[in-house]
């Protein structure tokens, strides 16, 4: 049989770099083909080909036995190729069916919208392949999951055949994701196939027929999820051997570094996001705040760091209260701060690295003496913890924006730990990141950790909390719902609190679910 | 690398510099063409002046009788009438600005001091021509890098020129080597307070600084006027002037009159290397340029952002503050309506060309004051209008502002990322 789609011989070149070299890739009909790689590897330049954004230097495609030559979406559309985007394309304004139709309008006689015959094909579709959403819903107001559905709509409406889904657990919650792989799976059987990247290897092993490996543009090898593991899959990745678990010793946790009373933080639009929430965090132990990105931890760790107001009750740093203090009292007080964002808060991006290495104590000896800094002693610096921490870098005057997402993150974590601390706020520190700078990232908090830093980490990735954390706090709507030690948690139970179940209700629901299964 | 420190200490800093010079404080392209960058850096401009004279002399051919009158007659009259207004006029841009080479040497010869001075009158008028532009550059280069887009530049010119003038008149009885120094202080401080306004509304109420600098400038012009033709008006004058400045407060001149050539380049001279130093040397500097690049980074490595802008607008307006005042103590003496043509706006144009950087400000600068001075003998000998050089200097411009006009043109490779160019950040506002 054909494949539905091949790639023969893809290459693409950019100044200075082979982004594909010579990539070989074969999807057959309902099957889900996965494409794992770090960031950077070339996964997406290889999909943007096509998808017609890129033009390959060299290499063919065929679809189902036909060459393919794609010069921009609509042609890749029209060939039945359909891409969902990590981010969507979707207007929040407009009801389901609206951003359906969008672009593929059914028309009444006389030139008007056509609604509802286009929800019909839209209910079609989804009893057909299990997509439940209701096509008069408006889009701000589903959940993100249900949001990801109407993309996957959008594309089948189009009549698409090849479905690309670019990194699309990124966004969703354990739950969420599970309910994507069953829709994947209901694809595939009806005929539809799939490429799946990603960089989570679970996932992966759950979901794929065959799995493709691509390292630095070129393809390493292809497996069957059988005949694989975790820590093989990495190291196809990575191309070293990569220790997925992290070793820890247990915490010994001492005196209080962080309390946190009542608080109350209000976000940009003057809703409360940080709805009375109280916790401490000791000396050499992680919390970690766990939860489903915008229940208010971004205004609580900006809060916390003296970035944002703080409505109601109390911060205190080893027991002074330091609630309305600035960021510079922040740092001075012996706590340091990964931001969340680190293009937006963490770095200055057309600075060369060595400065952003002393964005937080530029002012203080030995980098100033007066007014005066000392450009020597910041070089020095850079150039010790540029070895130190391992940050890819030509040099130390390179711009941080020129490096990879992984190496301005090192530069950040380099920063920030390298002054004598008590106290680490870790906001998604490996957000986006490719395995090998997650690992290393993590060695990095564990060693503060264990040398008696306080962490409060917060991340919306569930195995990172899981891995790091020695207590976790769910946050839904801005309150915290429950802290467990991390003992008594499992991917499950946290997968719940965080969609808003309580603590009581979620344990009985595993229980009923685990005597349901026996 | 511990055993010679000042070998390994030295490309470095060279590196660093170009670095500063290249870094426009914009999302950087791929650092691997870091050399390429550089060699556009300067061939960009280069390459727009050429353009720019050529487009000119297109203009000049169009605007000449003589040339239509030529093609009446037959085409080659005509080419060859154009060929003679181009050379004339180019000719006479040459020695205007520079001097007339022949005349230089042939006063070498004689080696009489007064022809030599003659001889070489016009290289240094065109540094006198310089010398409000680069204050003026300086000031908006430095509004650049906090990511504030001084407009005001003219207004400011204005106060300083206006609190300059007033102490240079008014203060009697003091030594050149205090009154001199308290004037152009008082020059610095009127230009600053114009443009602390603006800053001061723009951090503390987000008022945006292009509108609130623009209707400062038109309050400067409007109180300049004012004070002209009232309490500063000159009592035995029918002119709206000023009093004469007194002559302790006069920056020194080189050489005796006709030439002009005055202190005042040296102060600019100096000045531009103290804001390089400031800005590339201190923590202020630092701050500014963090704030000005990236505020939220700014905020999260707790620097005050607020108080940066204020600073910035205030120290920018000092600057061009500084560039009134060394008008009216290095060249004119009064004060005078509308003394300024245009200085502040051409210097929004000398920062972009400069690349905010005080090395390419100052550089920038004396291309304009040499176009400008060669203009003035451009239009006496050869008869064409002033006008062409501000379209030539327009020309040039816009080829720096969009550098993609250039590389089209000459089929340059663009850099990795294309310039977002820092204005339009600005722009953006807050």
């Amino acid at each position: 049989m054909t494949p539905v789609l091949e790639l023969r011989g893809i290459t693409k070149r950019f100044p200075g770099v082979l982004a594909n070299d010579h990539i070989h890739l074969t999807l057959e009909q309902g099957s889900i083909h996965a494409l794992l790689g770090e960031n950077g590897a070339g996964k997406t330049t290889l999909m943007n080909i096509l998808y017609g954004l890129y033009k390959p230097d060299e290499g063919e495609i065929f679809v189902n036995g036909q060459p393919f030559e794609v010069h921009s979406p609509s042609d890749a559309i029209a060939r039945g190729i359909g891409m969902v985007h990590q981010h969507f394309m979707l207007i929040p304004v407009f009801t389901v069916t609206e951003n359906v139709m969008l672009g593929d309008e059914t028309l009444k006689p006389g030139g008007f919208l056509d609604r509802e015959k286009a929800a019909q094909r839209i209910r079609e579709i989804s009893t057909q392949y299990g997509l439940e959403v209701n096509p008069d819903s408006y889009i701000k107001d589903l959940p993100v999951g249900v949001q990801q559905r109407v993309e996957i709509i959008k594309l089948l409406y189009r009549n698409a055949n090849i479905l690309i889904f670019d990194e699309p657990t990124a966004v969703l919650t354990p739950q969420e994701a599970d309910e994507l792989f069953e829709i994947m799976q209901s694809l595939t059987r009806q005929g539809k196939s799939i490429i799946f990247i990603t960089h989570k290897l679970r996932e992966v092993l759950d979901v794929a027929d065959l799995i493709t490996v691509i390292r630095r543009g070129k393809v390493i090898g292809s497996v069957l999820p059988s005949e694989a593991d975790q820590s093989k899959l990495a190291s196809m990745m990575v191309g070293r051997e990569v220790k997925l678990e992290l070793e820890k010793a247990p915490a010994r946790p001492d005196k209080t570094a962080l309390r946190v009373e009542n608080l109350l933080v209000t976000d940009d639009a003057r809703q409360v996001a940080v709805d009375g929430i109280s916790f401490e965090v000791h000396e050499g132990e992680v919390l970690g705040i766990a939860g489903v990105q915008g229940n208010g931890q971004t205004e609580l760790v900006e809060a916390v760091t003296g970035m944002r107001d703080v409505d109601e009750g109390k911060i205190f740093l080893l027991e002074e209260d330091v609630t309305h203090l600035s960021p510079r009292k922040f740092t001075e007080y012996g706590s340091a701060h990964i931001p969340e964002d680190r293009q937006r808060d963490g770095l200055v991006l057309p600075f060369p690295v060595m400065e952003n290495l002393i964005l937080c104590t530029y002012y203080l000896p030995p980098f100033a003496k007066g007014p005066v800094i000392q450009w020597e002693r910041v070089l020095e610096n850079a150039d010790r913890l540029v070895q130190e921490y391992d940050i890819r870098t030509p040099s130390s005057i390179t711009s941080a924006g020129s490096l990879s997402g992984g190496n301005q993150q090192k530069v950040i974590v380099a920063r920030e730990l390298s002054r004598p601390i008590h106290l680490l706020v870790a906001a998604q520190p490996t957000r986006g990141l490719d395995v090998g700078s997650i690992e290393y990232i993590h060695s990095q908090i564990i060693k503060r950790r264990d040398n008696g830093v306080a962490v409060l980490l917060v991340s919306t990735e569930l195995d990172e909390i899981l891995q790091l954390s020695d207590r976790i706090a769910v946050m839904y709507r801005g309150k915290i719902l429950a802290t467990i030690p991390t003992e008594e948690a499992s991917k499950e139970l946290i997968g719940l609190l965080m969609a808003g179940v309580p603590l009581e209700d979620a344990r009985q629901q595993i229980q009923n679910k685990s005597v349901y299964s026996a | 690398m511990t055993t010679n420190p000042e070998k390994s200490k030295k490309p470095g800093f060279w590196k660093i510099f170009l670095e500063e010079l290249t870094n426009r404080g914009k999302q950087p392209g791929d650092d691997k063409k870091g050399k390429g960058r550089i060699g556009q850096i300067i061939l960009i401009p280069l390459l727009a002046v050429v353009t720019g004279l050529i487009l000119g002399a297109i203009f000049i051919v169009l605007t000449t009788e003589e040339v239509y009158a030529g093609f009446g007659r037959s085409f080659g009259a005509g080419l060859a009438a154009s060929w003679d207004i181009v050379s004339t006029s180019y000719a006479a841009l040459f020695t205007g600005a520079f001097g007339n080479p022949a005349r230089m040497i042939a006063a070498l010869q004689t080696g009489t001091d007064l022809e030599i001075r003659r001889a070489f009158n016009p290289f240094l008028e065109s540094l006198v021509t310089s010398t409000p532009y680069i204050f003026a550059g300086l000031a908006v280069a430095l509004g650049f890098r906090a990511g504030v887009f001084n407009i005001g530049a003219e207004g400011q010119i204005f106060v300083g020129a206006i609190t300059a003038t007033f102490v240079g008149y008014s203060v009697t009885g003091l030594p050149a080597i205090i009154h001199l120094p308290l004037a152009l202080l008082a020059g610095a401080l009127g230009g600053a307070a114009w443009g602390y306004i603006p800053g001061w509304l723009k951090a503390k109420t987000g008022g945006h600084e292009v509108i609130n600098t623009i209707m400062m400038n038109y309050i400067a012009f409007r109180l300049s006027d004012f004070l002209l033709t009232g309490p500063m008006k000159r009592p035995d004058s029918f002119n709206p002037v000023s009093p004469e400045v007194l002559s302790t407060a006069w920056l020194p001149r080189f050489f005796p009159d006709p030439i002009r050539f005055h202190l005042g380049f040296f102060i600019a001279l100096g000045i531009a290397y103290l804001v390089y130093w400031y800005l590339f040397k201190t923590t202020w500097g630092f701050e500014l340029r963090t704030v000005g690049t990236n505020p939220n980074a700014a905020k999260y490595a707790g620097m005050n952002v607020t108080r940066n802008i204020i600073l910035a607008m205030s120290l920018s307006g000092a600057l061009a503050g500084l560039a009134g005042a060394n008008e009216v103590l290095g060249v004119n003496h009064i004060l005078a309506m509308a003394f300024s043509s245009g200085y502040g706006f051409d210097s929004i144009a000398l920062a972009l060309l400069g690349n905010n950087h005080p090395l390419g400000v100052v550089l920038a600068s004396l291309l304009f004051g040499t176009l400008r001075n060669g203009a003035t003998r451009m239009q006496l000998s050869a008869g064409i209008p002033i006008d062409i050089i501000s379209v030539l200097q327009a020309v040039i411009l816009a080829f720096i502002a969009a550098p993609a006009i250039i590389r089209t043109i000459y089929r340059l490779r663009a850099p990795a990322v294309e310039e977002g160019g820092i204005t339009i950040r600005s722009w953006g506002g807050n």
